[in-house]
């Protein structure tokens, strides 16, 4: 193929994966990889450097949309951020190590886990009210966002186990380039019991620095490769921003379920050419 | 907690974050185009991983690459401007934070600073 073939395939590819990725609110990089590993035959390891260089893209991209509304957590983002970098930091050290036919299967079982966590029912009412927990007082993480009727008061609980799944989700972030986005979102709504509206979008927050720390790492390791990079991080960002534009006329339940199906065939394919010695 | 502040913070990282995002995609764009105005018609082969040349790997490097307009070398400079851009939000923020007097979390910021410095600037063999 030639280049300019290729980086129209990954440019329109990508346009996809962002656009599906934010729909689901699953980031892009799941659908990027196993579309350049599968699709394409591009080694795994230039597949995750150009995932995790997209998914800087679409957090810092949709963040700025996002922080004007003031419903972001900045002290929760900030304090959960030293987990989820020094995970991301472990993840990318550990890339090296690990054959990329197991990698592939670890992509594959923590798409499917992913797909599971997109069409589970939402979590109960967040922590409104009741005694403050005492390292959330300290690290004053109880917050509000902007209501109808003025300014909602939450309380933030479970922090060391919230701050153990981030160091997780950085780790997985950094192993495989995604932004583990929806495991971040369930450690601050079913863990920490943020209401959905600041948890997604701190996560998303925090998703950016989280991938950046694995990158100067990449970089090093000569996983960024700029002319499979390029295509994917002008086609993932615009994708991502038209699907988050477009995501509440589009939030059916079938179409949830149609989504998460694409991603468990691509997840079930990945878990078999990696074991099968075919990346 | 002074409430205001820390929403005229956000603000400002919003516009950081547009800005540093922006700059990426024009210098990525730019670096493409010279690429594929050049070597469209060559057939690279990604199946196998080689790693990226040194020249692409360090600052330095894509630093001199890029003032010589080449195409990799513009490319490369704009995503090392995207993965900037995050680290740049840290970094305000820690400003922020003194300027709020919040040390604890001023403290907090710099551990996520040092961190991703770490990253950027430490040996990764």
């Amino acid at each position: 193929m030639t280049l300019a073939a290729m980086f129209l395939l990954v440019w329109v590819g990508s346009l996809l994966a962002g656009f599906l990725g934010a729909l689901t609110g699953l980031g892009g990089g799941v659908v990027v990889v196993p579309l350049l590993v599968l699709l394409l035959r591009v080694d795994l390891r230039y597949a995750i450097g150009a995932s995790l260089l997209s998914v800087i893209a679409t957090s810092s991209g949709a963040a700025a949309a996002y922080v004007r509304d003031g419903m972001s957590n900045v002290r929760v983002g900030m304090f959960l951020e030293i987990a989820t970098t020094l995970g991301a930091l472990a993840g990318a050290a550990l890339a090296a190590h690990v054959p990329t036919g197991a990698v592939a299967v670890i992509f594959g079982f923590v798409l499917l886990g992913a797909a599971a966590l997109s069409v589970r029912r939402p979590a109960g009412p967040p922590g409104t009210d009741g005694p403050a927990d005492p390292i959330s007082r300290a690290l004053h993480l109880d917050g509000s966002y902007p209501g109808s009727r003025g300014p909602v008061h939450y309380r933030v609980r479970h922090v060391p186990a919230g701050f153990g799944l981030m160091a997780v989700a950085g780790g997985l972030s950094g192993l495989l380039g995604i932004g583990s986005g929806a495991l971040k979102v369930i450690a601050m709504d079913d863990v920490m019991r943020l209401p959905f509206k600041a948890s997604s979008t701190t996560s998303n927050f925090m998703i950016g620095v989280t991938a950046a720390a694995s990158a100067g790492v990449y970089l090093a390791r000569g996983y960024l490769d700029p002319l499979i990079a390029a295509p994917v991080v002008l086609g993932a960002l615009p994708g991502a921003l038209l699907g988050a534009r477009l995501l509440p006329r589009l939030r059916s339940r079938v179409l949830r379920l149609v989504f998460a199906a694409v991603i468990v065939t691509l997840a079930a394919e990945m878990i078999y050419q990696g074991a099968t010695g075919r990346l | 907690m002074s409430a205001w502040t820390d929403q005229r913070m956000e603000r400002v990282i919003g516009r950081l974050l547009q800005t540093g995002v922006l700059l990426s995609t024009v210098l990525v764009l730019a670096g493409a185009a010279v690429e594929l105005a050049s070597r469209a018609s060559e057939r690279p082969d990604y199946r196998v991983f080689r790693s990226e040349p040194a020249a692409l790997r360090g600052f330095a490097g894509i630093a001199r690459q890029a003032l010589a307009l080449d195409g990799r070398g513009l490319i490369q400079l704009g995503l090392l401007v995207l993965v900037a851009t995050p680290v740049a939000r840290v970094a305000f923020s820690v400003l922020a934070f003194l300027a709020e007097r919040d040390h604890t979390y001023v403290v907090v910021t710099l551990v996520v600073l040092a961190v991703l410095a770490f990253s950027l600037f430490g040996a990764h063999p």
